[in-house]
């Protein structure tokens, strides 16, 4: 298998992050070597094999759903980009 | 006394104790040596000042019950610090400066130590080499134009360099265990679930751990003492009783049976590894210990699986940075415009890479032939060890299948670098313990580790026989300081 620039190009715009054509050329290399790399493991049978899907081998706990933090607006605005007291600040999105 | 900044925690906590230092003496000893250390490029953000105003209000009331009494200590750069930058070697959180802290430092300043400043490391810890940090690469103490490994290579380098007592680092495939290898120092990946993952940045949440990196075995149960701990914050973390390592920690390894994986005698590999590994056999029996020949017969597929579950896990992490609540942002028309450039602009290349190969690999079409795939060979990784465990207490292995290379002589080849995490990735993929001690050096004079793995929450058990061999090793890091400027 082999991944070609128009792969690279789509999986550039699903993971938002923006390519011109030398980056995605240099891009589809490096994938290609990558990918050749990863392919060994199709030498494996695991038909019969249950995916590991957590290390730890606990179940998640629950918790009661209840508010434990309060008064922290200031802290979660103070990092924002664009500087606004109440709200986070984006380019337009509704026409 | 000898000089400050070269003595171990153990020592500076006992002369704190015994009141021969003060905090502040301290403080400004490793202040002003890293003021001269400039051109190793260790520190992104210093935090001299505070912690010479915290030392000055420790001295004046000292608690010498805490475990870390005074005891000025910098960080990786991938925890966040209340009110101090974090930045996690990227242009991305360039401008972060977290308004919570995570807990594993929490732990630390909870016993009296001092925070000095924030670590270099590559990008979202995402290399082994410390050269896709935003914030430039690092020098290695050990030479001149050398990698101090990766990705906590500031913090292997700022232990080896005298610029911290302790650090410590943070682990998701070698990164703390390949550069102290690279540096002469000790390195441990704790268990999976023992070290609360709150706080600290995201790359592979099934794979991350923070833990202890020091200058010598006895350094390193001290500090994993302080920052291991249950945390209700961090779903993953695990509730059971944890040692008192430092308290524990033993020579005696006598009748411990030592498994030798014969997998791990990979094509390729310097002699000198080679004759390492047997000296470490060695001296193991010559302490009593039992040595089993066993097998991992899956460890060949582990960085396949590894570049498939660890990619896919960062690219759905680093999703948040988008620029719209926190971080770097770059302008567009709109939104969706604005999210492409600032994850162009904001994130390297390496990054940019993974993120590439997660997205690719869970995408529609792809899931079952990649991640799936990779969740049962992991399965299988995973039953290697079990099935060595029955057998066997511990297993020692090289570190890394080189010592430290040359800054820029594999950053044009992704796979060539991955391939140094070949001995320390299939620990992280099983959940394992795993530390690295120096132990040799080769014939450039640069050091080279072994690795000793454990069972699941077995750190004491590799701590001791990890005292044990540093005993028998007794390994020099002699270092010329030949960075220092005046």
């Amino acid at each position: 298998m082999s991944i070609d620039l128009k792969t690279v190009k789509h999986i550039s715009k699903l993971a938002r992050i923006s390519v011109d054509d030398e980056k995605a050329n240099k891009l589809k290399g490096d994938l290609n070597n990558i990918f050749e790399f990863i392919e060994k493991l199709n030498e494996l049978n695991t038909d019969n094999v249950q995916a590991l899907t957590s290390i730890a081998e606990t179940t998640l706990r629950f918790r009661k759903d209840e508010i434990k933090s309060e008064n922290i607006r200031e802290k979660i605005l103070k990092n924002s980009p664009e500087e606004n007291k109440d709200f986070f600040v984006v380019p337009k999105v509704v026409e | 006394m000898s000089d400050i900044t070269s003595q171990s925690l153990f020592e500076l906590t006992s002369n704190i104790k015994e009141k021969k230092l003060s905090s502040e003496e301290i403080t400004k000893a490793y202040i002003n040596r890293a003021e001269k250390s400039k051109k190793l490029n260790i520190y992104i953000t210093d935090n001299f000042e505070k912690a010479i105003d915290q030392s000055k209000k420790f001295d004046s009331n000292p608690n010498l019950d805490f475990k870390l009494p005074g005891i000025p200590i910098a960080v990786k750069d991938l925890f966040c610090t209340n009110g101090v930058r974090t930045t996690a070697g990227s242009k991305i959180l360039n401008n972060f400066v977290p308004t919570y802290e995570s807990t594993v430092t929490q732990n630390l300043w909870s016993q009296g130590a001092i925070l000095l400043g924030k670590l270099n490391c590559d990008e979202f810890a995402m290399g082994s080499s410390n050269e896709t940090s935003f914030f430039g690469n690092v020098q290695n103490p050990v030479g001149e134009n050398l990698v101090p490994g990766g990705s906590s290579g500031g913090s292997s380098a700022a232990v080896a360099a005298n610029l911290t007592p302790v650090t410590i680092g943070t682990d998701t495939g070698g990164s703390i265990r390949q550069p102290a290898s690279f540096t002469g120092t000790v390195g441990l990946k704790p268990t999976y679930g023992s070290c609360s993952r709150y706080g600290i940045v995201a790359f592979a949440s099934s794979l991350d751990q923070a833990g202890p990196m020091t200058k010598n075995v006895r350094d390193c149960s001290m500090l994993l003492e302080v920052i291991s701990s249950f945390d209700q914050k961090d779903s993953t973390s695990i509730d059971y009783k944890r040692n008192c390592y430092s308290k524990e920690l033993s020579k005696d390894i006598k009748g411990k049976k030592i498994g030798i994986p014969k997998e791990y005698r990979v094509d390729n590999m310097p002699d000198e590894i080679e004759q390492l590994w047997k000296n470490g056999i060695s001296y193991a029996k010559d302490c009593g210990a039992e040595i089993i020949d066993i097998s991992l017969p899956h460890t060949n597929y582990a960085l396949p699986t590894y570049y498939i579950v660890a990619p896919a896990e960062a690219s759905s992490n680093l999703a948040r940075y988008d620029g719209v609540k926190y971080g770097f942002r770059s302008s567009g028309q709109n939104l969706i415009e604005m999210y492409e450039k600032t994850r162009s602009e904001g994130f390297g290349d390496e990054v940019k890479r993974r993120i590439m190969i997660g997205t690719y690999v869970l995408s529609s079409g792809y899931y079952d032939a990649y991640y799936l795939k990779a969740q049962k060979v992991r399965q299988l990784i995973k039953k290697d060890f079990d099935d060595a465990f029955s057998k066997v207490d511990a297993i020692l292995t090289p570190s890394t299948p080189s010592s430290a290379f040359k800054i820029g002589e594999k950053t044009n080849d992704p796979v060539s670098m991955y391939l140094n995490d070949i001995f320390t990735v299939p620990i992280n993929l099983a959940g394992l313990p795993g530390i690295s001690i120096p132990a040799g050096k080769d014939k450039n004079n640069y050091p080279l580790g072994l690795q000793v793995i454990g069972k699941p929450f077995d750190e004491q058990n590799i701590l001791n026989i990890s005292y044990a061999l540093e005993d028998k090793i007794n390994f020099k890091n002699d270092i010329s300081d030949w960075w220092l400027s005046e």
